[in-house]
């Protein structure tokens, strides 16, 4: 039963059993992107057989891929957990935060209004991302714990140590820890585990036809959300997503990868990083990742 | 395949964060829109060089200061070993972050500059690293290609480390003469060092055995979590989770259980992917016994015939990590032991260890942010524990400051000194 991934499996489970144990009220935050998808996986076999001890939840931009919302849904109902969605549009709605026009608007910078506000109104205390220390330079620096203040942000310089396996979760009323029990995975960790344990994923994570434009050289799907401007021109290509977010900033790759086998080997001789290669929002400064982080990001 | 943990630690500018730029790149461990980013950035500064220690400086304090703050984790594989690279900050106020890093690695590196030899951090930090009980080690004496490839100079601090380490704890040391920045001895070996036999720094940490680094004699079992699922297609399944400390336990196995004493048969063990028949040190694993007896989170699960110490005085090396306040006698704290928490005093400081020339300071009541000490502590629970050096799972604990939450103080506990 030992296999490459043991390791990984077991301190990953063994994070996710200890917040249980822990914290009062923890959420795992679920896109149905495939980092989260492994670590809904992960917290089903943590307490197998009874059903997991805390609900998922969505922070919902409403500029989504379908198929994704469509998976997102199936993956929640077949696992019987619970899912709470914290819609942007609701918070734009009420008046907590502005839209954002013009052709080169995203979304993706108002989800952490609506993530913390959802937090704030759940009273949740501990929020399982899926984020891993490989993907990007801040995340690098992260604790497997990371304690966020009553105003939701991170302090990097002053990270509470963290040894052995022992983890601290102590906080005041209103503080909260964000949890991040695949910090150790790499993306092609990610991937083995799909392919080890035939995990189901959004169909757009393999090769498929779209329209596409091309933008900051990146490869943007045509949405409703996502238009090109008159000097973009639409063509379709045969392309996958290797990261999967709000849709008017995560781009497409040339693949002709269908399968898991086709993926791992793409991955394993690819030249550039996940989200260098997809993620317009980490191109917008060198600590842009750091920067959203600090109030309050994922 | 196998996974090696390891930390990079030395002084600030002995070329950590080189160093693993170095494995990184010479392995094609770096992407290409990783190395365009920190060649525009060391150019947009005017280096005469691409900076590789950018790849693991993240943070923006980091990169305007050009020191670490915090510790990086770094990955990357080879067809042998995947790796986990944890770069340690070489800053003596950053101690406690690089006590983080380096206090689950299965291998620590030490890096010396050729050009000044052993200094207080390399002292220091290589005193943590024995205290930490990390069982490998490697010495770099780096920066060759600055003394001429030289080695007469490689001996001599060779022989100087030597002479200190004889005082400390440190059970496998390796050394090795290399360029992190020129690349002599990381990936390929050099052939400006004829004289040196031994093998680059990858091949060794590709090759260095770390079976027998585990305990696999004292079984420990820290129960975490009671599963009991309220559905009616399983209704008797009480499963007691947690992850394995020591020994290997198997279905069959007598185990008795502590604080209380009782003793019951495993019958079953269900892992993450499905049932096994037996668990080693670090699976996570849910454990079903044969009797009905009342487990609770922070019991521990061991063999009759081979028991952890129960106690609720303690002895330990602390390493103080708070920098808000100093930690003081008979103030209650918190203390978090394998998956226990309970209440703590730290009744004495029967000594402060100067870190730099070992010597034991008497007379001292409290230890300040970075000091170390060996103290006795009193708990309001019983605490269930093996020596450090026995077994660092269970020999390990964290003091928390109730007040603020601050992790404030790391200890391995010790046998009370006779």
């Amino acid at each position: 039963m030992k296999t490459s991934l043991s390791g990984l499996i077991d301190e990953s489970v063994t994070i996710i059993r200890e917040v249980a144990a822990e914290f009062e009220r923890p959420v795992l935050l679920f896109s149905g992107g495939k980092d989260s998808v492994v670590m809904l996986h992960l917290a089903v076999r943590a307490f197998a057989p009874a059903r997991i001890p805390f609900p998922v939840m969505h922070i919902d931009t409403g500029h989504n891929f379908d198929e994704v919302i469509e998976f997102r849904d199936r993956c929640v109902a077949d696992m019987g957990v619970q899912l709470i969605v914290g819609s942007v549009q609701a918070s734009i709605d009420a008046g907590r935060i502005a839209d954002v026009t013009g052709p080169r608007a995203s979304r993706n910078p108002l989800q952490t209004v609506t993530l913390l506000d959802s937090i704030a109104e759940h009273k949740f205390d501990a929020v399982f991302g899926g984020a891993r220390r490989d993907e990007e330079r801040a995340r690098a620096k992260e604790r497997v714990y990371s304690h966020r203040d009553s105003f939701g942000q991170w302090d990097p310089k002053n990270q509470r140590p963290e040894l052995w396996g022992i983890y601290n979760g102590r906080h005041r009323q209103g503080e909260h820890f964000r949890i991040f029990p695949i910090s150790n995975w790499t993306e092609l960790d990610i991937w083995s585990f799909i392919a080890e344990y035939n995990i189901d994923l959004p169909s757009i994570y393999y090769a498929h036809r779209r329209p596409v434009f091309r933008r900051d050289n990146m490869w943007m799907a045509v949405t409703p959300f996502l238009q090109p401007e008159a000097n973009e021109t639409v063509v379709e290509e045969l392309v996958r997503f290797r990261t999967v977010g709000d849709a008017t900033c995560t781009a497409a790759i040339e693949s002709v990868a269908t399968t898991v086998e086709d993926i791992i080997a793409e991955t394993s001789v690819a030249r550039i990083t996940e989200r260098g290669a997809t993620r317009a929002d980490d191109r917008m400064s060198e600590a842009g990742m750091e920067d959203r982080k600090r109030t309050g990001y994922f | 395949m196998e996974r090696l943990r390891f930390a990079t630690v030395g002084s600030v500018d002995d070329g950590k964060s080189t160093l693993i730029g170095r494995l990184l790149y010479d392995s094609k461990s770096i992407f290409e829109d990783q190395l365009e980013h920190i060649e525009a950035v060391s150019k947009r500064r005017g280096d005469d060089y691409v900076d590789l220690s950018l790849l693991t400086d993240g943070l923006r304090a980091e990169r305007e200061q050009g020191i670490t703050i915090d510790v990086a984790y770094r990955y990357f594989a080879t067809p042998k070993r995947s790796f986990i690279i944890a770069d340690c900050p070489g800053h003596i106020q950053y101690t406690r972050n690089m006590i983080t890093g380096a206090s689950n690695v299965d291998l620590a590196i030490v890096l010396i500059d050729a050009r000044t030899g052993v200094i207080e951090q390399t002292r220091r930090h290589s005193l943590l690293v024995s205290l930490l009980g990390v069982p490998h080690l490697v010495i770099c004496v780096n920066k060759m290609d600055l003394v001429d490839y030289d080695q007469a100079v490689f001996d001599r601090i060779r022989e100087e480390f030597e002479e200190f380490a004889s005082r400390l704890d440190l059970q496998d040391v390796t050394f090795l003469p290399i360029s992190a920045l020129a690349g002599d001895n990381c990936v390929t070996r050099s052939t400006n060092m004829p004289w040196f036999e031994g093998s680059t720094l990858l091949h060794h940490l590709e090759s260095v055995y770390t079976a027998s680094d585990d305990n696999r004699i004292d079984t420990r079992f820290p129960v975490q979590f009671v599963i009991r699922p309220q559905r009616s297609d399983f209704p008797d399944y009480r499963g007691f989770a947690g992850r394995v400390a020591g020994g290997v336990l198997r279905v069959g196995d007598d185990v008795m259980v502590l604080p209380s004493g009782l003793t019951s048969t495993i019958t079953g063990i269900d892992s993450p992917l499905g049932p096994v028949e037996k668990a080693e040190p670090g699976d996570a694993v849910t454990l079903l016994l044969a009797d009905d007896l009342s487990i609770t989170r922070g019991d521990m699960i061991c063999r009759p015939n081979n028991r952890p110490r129960v106690s609720q005085e303690l002895e330990a090396m602390l390493c103080w990590m708070d920098d808000a306040s100093p930690m003081q006698q008979n103030k209650i704290y918190s203390i978090k032991h394998t998956t226990n928490t309970a209440r703590a005093k730290i009744t004495d400081v029967l000594y402060r260890l100067n870190i730099s020339n070992l010597h034991r300071e008497t007379g001292v009541s409290e230890l300040k942010m970075n000091e170390i000490g060996r103290v006795t502590l009193h708990t309001t629970a019983p605490i269930m524990f093996d020596d450090y050096h026995q077994n660092r799972s269970t020999g390990c604990f964290i003091i928390v400051d109730e007040a603020t939450g601050q992790t404030a103080g790391a200890g391995m506990l010790l046998s009370p000194r006779t």
